[in-house]
């Protein structure tokens, strides 16, 4: 049966009061809505750009290389060297963490919010590489939230040539041998010898498109590599000036010239357009649709996602050209979706964010989230790898994992009991989804904050 | 494929000398009363480590041209190998482990992998992990199917333990496990665990997990009220950093403690991240260094807290594959084959370097890129199990790591 329950619990993050009611009258319809344009952030924080951020680390990378020079043999000048690093870029962590928290919690379009953390994580980067930590969020923010209701091409292609995955995966210093930056060097005997790096070309292919079993081969990993080779970032010095400093540019010097093939097709294109244009293939592949339909139908249907379901939303996005909101129809259409047996285990994002949105509290302050999910084991923006953070319950669901969530839950019930009825919020955040047993049990707990706790431990709400 | 004038030579496995190969023939029973004695500890350095950075070949002809400024130079040399013999030396950073293989405590594999011949990190983790040949296929680990195949022990239930928020592959399965990582965790309200049992009461699955984590606590709180001392976790908000390096020394600590206690698991797994460097990699100082420095302090943090338990201890170390033999275009390493893995503990008998050493020419190497393998981890894997752990050979052939009968348990790897 299609109930507002699974729209709003399942496809969406969790029930703010009101939102069961809103989507009662048809669920579908109140899911498709929010599959148009591009998807803003909800709250008010105000954030700085990747460029901006690049920029001011930049700064603060050349003012640390002043005060070591400055100060050779003081051990306290390293400690300050390192400050100087993380001024520039931790305000813009903790900006970006609480500015997904509110807009979370906060939002009107909870399933687009849900597809924005979807793609941000299906094109992972991870802040616990230094060199991005200041502008890990700003990938879903910039290159992610404008897409995620258009193409899968544009999307692809947007988070490709954004500056956090091109120095997540390591591609601005890919050089090409054949470039004119490696001629230029060869010819004045540089110490240094260019060649390229695969990162990013085997994970495009790897973990963004075709899949790991995709049908590409180690060669074909290394032309892409060859394919890709220029893709960079603006700003620097010396040979790597050129650009506006932190936006994608396309460092021709660095290209590998020539025509290159590329899963048995010869691509003959001129620089950059060459690497757009292998991309533009593999979103069109058997393969890539299979592969996101796949991961959708894990997302929002079972850790083991049916095949039936998956084959029609492989078909949506063949026959669309990878048109996301009519591949995201095919999703709503499927009847196993909407299976209230068939339920997935949150993972702490999924638990924050809807625990935040039952008790209808948006947070203030940095702390309190960064806090809250380092003790539940997602540090935002962190997943450690490219793959991003594991979708099953097998990643999740660790004794000590539901130790710490009785932890937070006990946390935020002594802060935020105000004496609603815990019953009364039981129905507006789970509605049908609260079981009578879960009931008694808030009925007959000690207090209003233990009751609280309860609601939020209880396995109706920690399922969506 | 060999080199007259180098002064390594093309090693042979260690055979079962005598005593040591009689093992496998003697019943269980007989072991019955050390069962519950050996402890084992597996380090997964997730990211795929350079085996050729962290045990140095470097007598190889081949080796400094191919790794060119992320070789680490012979020993004696400045910033040079540890030496362990005539062709290998450990990282300079690995001064523990260094220690160890003098003591007689310490295996360094070479040319080793796993039967995963693709590159994926991901991939690569999982046959590391699920013990087959291929990264799908079953959704257990190979540490957890030899778990309900070690003989059994009166004292305990859960007998491992993932010193982490969640059991990583390796541990999953049927057989219990607890997890637990090193987070300061306040004292939870005893009337709301008892109001959450009695409200899982109804699902199994939420109560199993409820039941372990109490069980966990209990331990900890045992073994000294390490709760209160603990620091708290690197890369957290109130320092600002990233997550440090020495996460994983708090990781070893923990481990250390949860085992020694009373009833504590004889298992553990840790798992470091860090390994995939394929920018910057550095030298004998570098990113990479940092990460193998804070790894030998985790590890010696390991055996101090142990203690009186390290004699009956093995650490295996081992990682998904190897990285490219030559340096790449940014100063890197990318996803290889062959590798290194270490085997270190007071129940080990150590000092030795275990490899059938390929070369690096490129004639040698795996599609002109790889240190080609030349053993499996899971002979090393079936091993330990079978010499310290006491799984019967019949059982690590069939149900532990199905398709394996081409990798025979290395022998000889413990002290008897």
């Amino acid at each position: 049966m299609v109930v507002p329950e699974i729209a709003v619990l399942r496809f969406g993050l969790g029930a703010r009061p009101g939102d069961l009611g809103n989507a009662a009258g048809d669920p579908r319809g109140w899911l498709r809505a929010q599959t148009r344009g591009a998807v803003a952030r909800a709250g008010d924080t105000a954030l700085a750009s990747s460029a901006e951020i690049f920029a001011a680390v930049l700064a603060a990378r050349e003012e640390r290389q002043e005060m070591r020079r400055a100060a050779a043999n003081d051990s306290d000048a390293v400690k300050l060297e390192l400050n100087v690093l993380r001024d520039a870029y931790m305000p813009h962590y903790r900006a970006q963490v609480l500015a997904r928290a509110r807009s979370a919690a906060l939002t009107t379009q909870p399933f687009a919010e849900r597809l924005v953390h979807f793609w941000s994580n299906h094109f992972a980067v991870s802040a616990d590489k230094g060199a991005i930590y200041g502008v890990a969020g700003t990938l879903e923010n910039e290159a992610i939230r404008p897409h995620v209701n258009g193409r899968f091409i544009d999307l692809l292609t947007a988070v490709e040539q954004h500056p956090a995955m091109i120095a997540f995966l390591d591609n601005q210093y890919s050089v090409g041998a054949d470039s004119e930056a490696a001629q230029f060097a060869a010819r004045h005997n540089a110490k240094r010898q260019f060649g390229i790096n695969e990162n990013l070309a085997r994970e495009i292919l790897e973990l963004h498109t075709l899949g790991v079993n995709g049908g590409y081969s180690q060669a074909d990993v290394t032309s892409f590599a060859q394919i890709i080779t220029g893709w960079s970032i603006g700003g620097g010095k010396g040979r790597l000036a050129g650009g506006e400093t932190g936006r994608f540019y396309f460092r021709d010097n660095m290209h590998e010239p020539g025509t290159k093939v590329f899963m048995g097709k010869p691509y003959a294109q001129d620089g950059q357009a060459q690497g757009e244009a292998v991309l533009a293939d593999l979103a069109r592949q058997r393969s890539t649709a299979g592969f996101i339909a796949t991961k959708l139908a894990r997302h929002f249907i079972a850790d083991d996602p049916p095949p039936a379901a998956v084959g029609r939303i492989a078909q949506a996005f063949l026959r669309s050209g990878g048109d996301l909101p009519q591949v995201y129809a095919a999703l709503i259409e499927s009847p196993e979706a909407w299976n209230a047996d068939a339920r997935k285990f949150k993972t702490p994002e999924d638990f924050v964010f809807s625990a935040l949105r039952s008790l209808n509290v948006a947070p203030r302050e940095p702390e309190e989230v960064i806090r809250s999910f380092e003790l539940l084991g997602q540090r935002q923006y962190t997943p450690g790898s490219p793959a991003g953070w594991g979708d099953t319950a097998k990643n999740w669901d660790g004794s000590d994992s539901l130790m710490q969530r009785v932890i937070w839950a006990t946390r935020v019930a002594e802060r935020y009991d105000q004496g609603v009825d815990p019953v009364d919020l039981a129905a507006s955040s789970l509605g049908s989804y609260a079981r009578p047993d879960t009931l008694t049990a808030l009925r007959r707990a000690a207090s209003g904050s233990q009751a609280l706790a309860l609601l939020l431990m209880s396995p109706d709400f920690q399922r969506r | 494929m060999h080199w007259p004038m180098s002064p390594l030579t093309r090693r042979r496995f260690l055979l079962g000398s005598g005593g040591l190969a009689l093992s496998a023939a003697i019943p269980n029973a007989l072991f019955a009363y050390t069962g519950g004695s050996s402890r084992l500890v597996v380090v997964i350095m997730r990211g795929a480590l350079d085996g050729l950075a962290a045990a140095p070949p470097y007598a190889d002809p081949d080796y400094a041209s191919l790794h060119r400024e992320l070789a680490i130079a012979a020993p004696g040399a400045a910033d040079g190998a540890l030496k362990l013999d005539n062709s290998f030396g450990l990282h300079p950073a690995l001064t523990f482990l260094h220690e160890r293989y003098l003591g007689g405590e310490l295996l360094v594999f070479h040319a080793v992998a796993s039967p995963y011949r693709d590159r994926s990190h991901f991939d690569g983790q999982n046959v590391l992990e699920n013990g087959l040949t291929k990264p799908v296929g079953s959704a257990d680990g190979w540490l957890n199917r030899a778990l309900a195949a070690m003989p059994r022990s009166a004292h305990v239930s859960e007998r491992a333990v993932a010193v982490s928020q969640n059991v990583p592959l390796i541990l999953r399965g049927e057989a219990p496990v607890l997890s637990k990582s090193p987070l300061a965790t306040p004292d939870v309200d005893e009337d709301l665990l008892s109001r959450l049992a009695d409200l899982y009461s109804k699902d199994d699955w939420f109560s199993a997990r409820l039941s372990e984590a109490v069980q966990t606590e209990k331990l900890t709180d045992a073994s000294g009220g390490m709760n209160a001392n603990q620091a708290p976790p690197a890369g957290s908000a109130m320092t600002g950093k990233p997550p440090a390096v020495d996460r994983i020394t708090g990781i070893a600590r923990m481990a250390g403690t949860l085992m020694k206690s009373e009833g504590g698991p004889q298992i553990a797994v840790l798992e470091a991240t860090g390994w995939d460097t394929h920018a910057n990699q550095g030298g004998a100082k570098g990113v990479l260094a940092q990460r193998l420095a804070g790894l030998d302090r985790a590890l010696r943090t390991l055996a101090e807290e142990l203690g009186a338990l390290w004699p009956q201890t093995a650490v295996l170390v081992v990682t998904e594959f190897g990285r490219t033999a030559a340096m790449n275009g940014t100063r890197g390493t990318d996803h290889g084959t062959g590798g290194c893995a270490f085997l270190a503990g007071g129940a080990i008998r150590g000092g030795r370097v275990i490899a059938d050493w390929p070369g690096l020419s490129h004639a040698a190497l795996l599609d002109n890129r790889d240190l080609r393998p030349t053993l499996d981890l899971r002979s090393v894997f079936k091993g330990v199990l079978d010499e310290h752990m006491h799984v019967d050979t019949k059982t690590l052939d069939s149900r532990i790591f199905p398709d394996s009968s081409n990798a025979r348990p290395l022998q000889g790897l413990m002290r008897s």
